[in-house]
């Protein structure tokens, strides 16, 4: 039987990598995505309107490409902005929470706060595709700061260490191990003398091992590591070798959870992040549809039958009660708020509707009158990670070495019950948290410098309840196709409707699949 | 590798365990160490009123947030384990964070305070018999 590896390696030689590429693509190996460009829908039948629900990311890429395939289009969205959790919070913004806590944020002109989406992976096609097309320009995002801090309370005392030390400990204690294992005859059984002397290498290499397969003090270990006198010019030119940490401690740290973070696909570098703030994207999918968006409607109703879709909505400011009619209907409303809206959809649907819980996430922007990171610990980007509430902090991927005032992402939390912590304080508590948190890295400076802070608790922003859709194995099995199948006249759309969940790429990939199946359900009607 | 030994795959599993932790979701690497709520009163605090609110009432923006204060819904107390335990809606079940005596401590709490009267005990066995009917 011929293997999968064997018929690639047959193609390869034949066809040269091109045509390996293509039948790995075609295999499923090697592509990131599933996005092979923009749908080209066209041909609507005169007249045929396509009432949209939101307009978020999901809406407004639906609205856009329906238009341009000959429907009429139109966007029912709560809020009085558009761009849903594509969104930035900048200097005079005001935000209202569930509860009735309101900031104004007062960062200086420039400086803003990403509460949602923040980091965009280079193989995220689709939400590349639609920047490019609207004219958002892109910037690096530093995802991976080597000089960044990890602190964990149950290592080096709570004291933050520099990922590229603790890292390179990790990684030189598991090769030493691992050859010693080699050369205690432990892997004769796995492993051919040929390839165990070809890992030892290996070993040597990728663990900075000395000639004796040790990992020790040295200027070998200290290239990864970091020196004590880094090497420099003239008479002291001479750099001098810094001393391993003591590998429980390089254990109890859990570096290797940070350093596995950085290894899944979607947080892989090059990323990318719009200049100006996330929510420019937002912004620029807004000038290609604004026409078409009523703000501030309430949904309270969407009922469909054999003449078309109703929605019934209230405007939040007036109370006044309208109705939209359309031929079919694109509902882009997070499933949770959605659970609350009377929908005549199937049972089934019903059902799948109300199986996806959502996720909580706390982001919390501390502005700082000056960039200490970077003047005093030599940090441009990148997170520092830390066992506490806060999760991380995260310094500032743009206008580096410039004087004036800065902000850092000062919690990103997202884990259970550090997120709910987190969001159940006021926002002056929560300000006040990650300032006691965030001081770990960078004590004496971190308070001293803040000016002003704001903070997005998922679990209480007014339009969503919850950061977005928690699926698992068994949801997904037991509902997701339910979810995403066209029920008569309406269809779902949005990162809840997705494998890319909590990305902008899903509620694009979820979007763009489901008006191509809707086109196709208008053109068969 | 040839057939590697269990032995050996455990070695390999235990330097690279976490890296084939999948995460499809936009998440932060650190750990949690704070320590966890035990009373009843620390439970909500730190759990419930990320969503209910220190005063119970909930919220109401493009939907609702069930109040919990004054809530007659909580008077068999059933019904709000259940919800602790299994989630509705937005709401996730929060089994993976709080264990029976936990659960049983935050609804026994807020079933006696925010305006609520219903002062029998909550158990833990309780609490697990409706885990186990998951």
């Amino acid at each position: 039987m011929t293997t999968r590896r064997q018929l690639l390696s047959a193609i390869g030689m034949i066809g040269g990598a091109t045509a390996l590429y293509q039948a790995m693509t075609t295999l499923g190996h090697a592509a990131e995505t599933q996005f092979t460009g923009p749908p080209n829908l066209s041909g609507a039948r005169t007249g045929t309107s396509v009432i949209v629900l939101g307009a978020g990311l999901a809406g407004m890429v639906a609205a856009y490409e329906l238009t341009k395939a000959g429907y009429q289009v139109r966007i029912l969205e709560y809020q009085p902005r558009a761009g849903g959790r594509n969104w930035s919070l900048y200097g005079g913004d005001t935000y209202t929470e569930l509860g009735g806590a309101t900031q104004h944020v007062a960062f200086a002109p420039g400086n803003y706060l990403n509460p949602g989406p923040w980091r965009i992976p280079h193989h995220h096609r689709t939400l590349l595709h639609y920047c490019k097309t609207f004219g958002v320009q892109l910037e690096p995002f530093i995802q991976f700061n080597h000089n960044a801090y990890v602190q964990n309370a149950d290592a080096f005392g709570g004291k933050p260490q520099r990922f590229h030390e603790v890292a390179a400990d990790f990684e030189g204690n598991v090769a030493e191990l691992l050859g010693k294992a080699i050369d205690q005859k432990a892997l004769d059984s796995d492993l051919t003398a040929e390839d165990r002397d070809r890992l030892k290498v290996a070993l040597r290499e990728w663990g900075v091992l000395d000639e004796n397969m040790r990992y020790v003090k040295g200027l070998r270990s200290s290239e990864h590591r970091g020196y004590d006198r880094p090497p420099g010019g003239g008479v002291n030119g001479a750099p001098t070798p810094s001393d391993p940490f003591d590998f429980t401690d390089v254990l109890k740290s859990g570096v290797w959870e940070n350093m596995a973070f950085f290894m899944s696909m979607e947080m892989q570098t090059t990323m990318f992040q719009p200049v100006g703030g996330m929510g420019m994207i937002g912004k620029a999918f807004a000038r290609q549809v604004q026409p078409l968006i009523t703000h501030n409607a309430k949904v309270s109703k969407i009922f469909q039958d054999k003449t078309g879709v109703v929605v019934t909505y209230s405007d939040t400011g007036t109370g006044a009660v309208s109705e939209a009619k359309a031929d079919f209907c694109v509902c882009t409303i997070p499933l949770g708020v959605l659970n609350q809206i009377d929908i005549n959809v199937t049972p089934e649907k019903q059902a799948a509707i109300a199986a996806v819980p959502y996720s909580n996430a706390v982001k919390i922007g501390l502005e700082m009158k000056r960039r200490f990171w970077e003047e005093d610990d030599y940090i441009y980007g990148g997170h520092s990670f830390t066992s506490q509430d806060i999760g991380l902090i995260s310094y500032p991927n743009n206008h580096m070495f410039q004087d004036g005032p800065a902000v850092i992402l000062g919690a990103f939390s997202r884990s259970g019950l550090s997120a709910n912590r987190l969001a159940g304080m006021t926002p002056e508590q929560r300000i006040e948290a990650a300032l006691a948190q965030g001081s770990v890295f960078h004590p004496d400076r971190y308070r001293k410098e803040f000016s002003n802070g704001a903070s997005v608790a998922w679990s209480r922003v007014p339009w969503t309840l919850g950061c977005c859709a928690r699926w698992n194995e068994d949801t997904r099995k037991a509902h997701y196709q339910t979810l995403v199948a066209i029920d008569d006249r309406i269809v779902l759309a949005g990162e809840h409707a997705s494998y890319v969940g909590c990305w902008m790429e899903g509620a694009l990939t979820s979007s763009l699949d489901a008006i191509t199946r809707l086109h196709r359900r208008a053109l068969e009607a | 590798m040839q057939n590697p030994s269990p032995r050996v795959l455990l070695m390999f599993a235990m330097a690279i365990a976490a890296f084939a932790v999948p995460a499809l979701a936009d998440e932060p690497g650190g750990l949690t160490k704070a320590s966890d709520p035990v009373t009843g009163e620390e439970v909500y605090t730190q759990v419930c009123q990320a969503c209910h609110m220190a005063n119970a009432r909930g919220g109401q923006g493009a939907a609702v947030i069930p109040a919990l204060a004054g809530n007659p819904r909580l008077a068999i107390a059933a019904y709000p384990i259940a919800m602790v335990v299994n989630g509705r809606g937005a709401m996730p079940g929060f089994t993976d964070i709080l264990n029976p005596t936990q659960i049983a401590n935050v609804v026994g709490y807020v079933r006696t305070h925010f305006g609520n009267a219903y002062t029998k005990p909550v158990t833990p066995q309780e609490v697990a018999k409706i885990e186990g009917a998951k």
